[in-house]
């Protein structure tokens, strides 16, 4: 379970742009006529976008009117999930993943990196308002660890250099292209220069 | 080791395209139509006879779990249901699958939905999956373009709709009945079973919940008969498995190979050996982190299957190998599994949810050097507490591999708890509540009370 904040300063208004409405009404015909509430996790999703990628307390309760379930179930959902943010996070919002397999490889380092180029403390804003960052679980490409996501995106195979690097695209709001940072395609294995104990080449 | 023709997914790497024209050129979908025909009856019994076991990490027979189905549709409709929720540690093998196999399970899920009566299918993907997610959709949508999907899906005379929905990050919702939970619009804390989803599932009807790997390999099966792939590995273990080989090795990656290789050749072979040679290996956790790891010893010559690893107290899990060198801090190590599943608990049990926690904060304490000697028994203890006494095998997940380190490297444990016992007075300390104040730092406060 995780301890979420929901922020202070609350927008008194919610609602679905044009477009939105458009989607969420596409999101409700996937599930079956009697089961809206089905439809809670997408158009959660959507809200988060159209909103700066957080969730205000206004687009809950709309959610709830929208799928007519009870505001505290679409709250619960809201505060379960770790990838809905109650509060807001930077426009690029990194996450570093220090879960066992990335922590072997140096994910350390990248958190380090982190704290000296964006801000000292998790999830606080950088100084020129683009970037957070926060220590999240295992995002599941442990075989290109280690590794951060941000926003959408998979930035993989680091090490400090390359994290730097990034981090500095992002505070210039000039994204690198996401994938691999050492030319590596997909899962596949790089070729080793030194035979090791007799093994071919992989 | 696995000759290339016998592989299944032969775009693992993104070397031969992941269009759906590329994957035609693959065989996908080749006679779909003709295999469906069969009938249900002798798909699960074909299934059946190349004893494929889920790949999800329980190892569950596959043909079991489809019989358990209604053999008719009553008044409540079926639903198959894709767990895509990947987020064991050490594991990354299903977001490749779809990635660049998506046509493998697009074509896996209409036939394995036809032989368990359902015409809807749900694919849940972890939601940090955006990317691969949106991949898939286009899959879908090309299947869709092509007629294999819809009504009358591939000229089969079977109607058949598949649908992604994205999860939120909880890694709970891997298991099956926070997943349905999960898609029903909930939070994801696990149901009591039974009842069982095959009977009692998605919005109450029978459920067949079924993991990515699995669903992709029933279309070779079925091509090239049961018998074939009960030809690879050994009776009960049989068939090809995707490997993720990750942590202190010179090459990880993801490779497919048959059930049974040793993992000394899976690691030297594939993965380019571990960092500073094979005499440099201090453990290796076998199937994701939910599996006890095991020491250098035993990994010389041990093969990678269920009944094998379950031999040596451990389990082939999702088959996610990771691999800790010497280099490496082990208790630290695990000291970062427990935080993942502290932070994972959904909280509806007790023993996981307090436990979890109390398993990560010895474990810390540990690593700093500030725990007595009695923190090891209370460890232990804490543990058996916790497994068995859960709803869902999360408890089990949490325990087992805190049991494993405790049975394999105690020793290593017993040098670093040197530290006097924080609270000096011979005081009885609630055993749950009041655990922070074996923290050094709230002690001192303790003892002048």
């Amino acid at each position: 379970m995780t301890l979420k904040k929901v922020h202070d300063k609350q927008p008194e208004k919610f609602e679905f742009t044009k477009e939105n409405l458009e989607l969420a009404k596409n999101i409700l015909e996937k599930y079956p006529k009697n089961q809206k509430k089905s439809a809670v996790m997408p158009l959660l999703y959507l809200a988060q976008n159209q909103n700066n990628n957080w969730i205000p307390l206004a687009a809950l309760k709309y959610i709830g009117k929208f799928l007519s379930m009870p505001y505290i179930n679409v709250y619960e959902v809201a505060t379960f999930y770790t990838m809905y943010n109650l509060a807001p996070v930077g426009k690029y919002f990194i996450q570093v993943c220090t879960t066992s397999p990335c922590l072997l490889r140096g994910a350390n380092e990248i958190v380090k990196t982190c704290q000296k180029k964006i801000s000292k403390n998790e999830s606080d804003i950088s100084e020129n308002g683009l970037c957070s960052w926060t220590e999240v679980e295992c995002l599941g490409a442990c075989v290109n660890a280690p590794i951060i996501q941000v926003n959408k995106d998979y930035y993989e195979d680091l090490d400090q250099k390359s994290t730097e690097k990034i981090l500095d695209g992002f505070m210039n709001d000039k994204p690198l292209q996401f994938g691999s940072f050492r030319n590596r395609k997909s899962t596949a294995p790089e070729k080793i220069k030194s035979k090791l104990n007799g093994a071919e080449d992989a | 080791m696995l000759k290339e023709e016998d592989k299944i997914f032969k775009n693992l790497y993104n070397n031969l395209g992941s269009s759906l024209e590329d994957s035609l050129k693959r065989d996908d979908w080749s006679n779909t139509k003709e295999l469906i025909s069969k009938g249900r009856e002798w798909i699960i019994n074909e299934i059946k006879t190349s004893e494929l076991k889920g790949r999800g990490g329980a190892g569950f027979p596959t043909a079991l779990k489809w019989s358990f189905a209604p053999k008719k549709i009553g008044s409540r409709p079926h639903y198959l249901v894709i767990n895509a929720d990947e987020s064991e540690p050490g594991t990354c093998k299903d977001r490749d699958v779809i990635r660049f196999e998506p046509q493998k399970l697009i074509e896996g899920c209409l036939i394995s939905a036809f032989a368990v009566n359902a015409h809807t299918c749900y694919i849940y993907i972890r939601g940090e999956f955006f990317n691969e997610g949106a991949k898939l959709q286009e899959a879908i949508n090309e299947a869709y373009e092509k007629k294999f999907l819809g009504k009358n899906a591939c000229g089969s005379g079977w109607d058949f709709d598949i649908h992604i929905h994205f999860g939120a990050g909880a890694y709970i919702c891997g298991e099956e009945t926070a997943l349905l939970e999960s898609l029903e619009g909930n939070k994801g804390q696990p149901r009591s079973k039974p009842p069982f989803p095959a009977l009692v599932g998605l919005y109450g009807c029978p459920t067949i919940v079924n993991n990515v790997e699995t669903i992709a390999v029933v279309p070779t099966i079925l091509r090239r008969g049961g018998k074939w792939f009960a030809s690879i590995g050994r009776p009960k273990n049989t068939g090809t498995k995707i490997f993720c080989i990750s942590g202190n090795v010179n090459s990880p990656c993801n490779v497919e190979e048959e059930m049974g290789i040793p993992l000394k050749e899976l690691i030297e072979k594939h993965a380019g050996g571990v960092i500073g040679g094979w005499k440099n290996l201090q453990a290796v956790i076998p199937g994701g982190s939910s599996m006890p790891l095991l020491p250098r010893e035993t990994c010389e010559t041990i093969k990678m299957d269920f009944d094998y690893l379950i031999a040596v107290k451990s389990g082939l899990g999702t088959a996610g190998v990771v691999v800790i060198n010497k280099d490496a801090d082990i208790i630290k190590c695990m000291a970062r599994i427990s935080r993942f599943y502290k932070h994972e608990s959904c909280g509806q049990c007790t023993p996981c949810r307090e436990g979890s926690g109390w398993m990560w904060r010895i474990l810390e304490r540990v690593v700093k050097g500030d725990a007595t000697h009695k923190d090891i028994d209370l460890l232990s203890d804490v543990t058996k507490q916790i497994e068995g006494h859960t709803i869902c095998a999360f408890g089990e997940g949490s325990a087992w591999p805190v049991q494993g380190l405790l049975r394999h490297f105690r020793k290593e444990i017993e040098k670093r708890c040197f530290a006097e016992p924080v609270i000096k007075k011979k005081r009885k300390i609630p055993y749950l509540i009041d655990q922070h104040l074996l923290e050094s730092k709230n002690a001192k406060n303790y003892d002048k009370q």
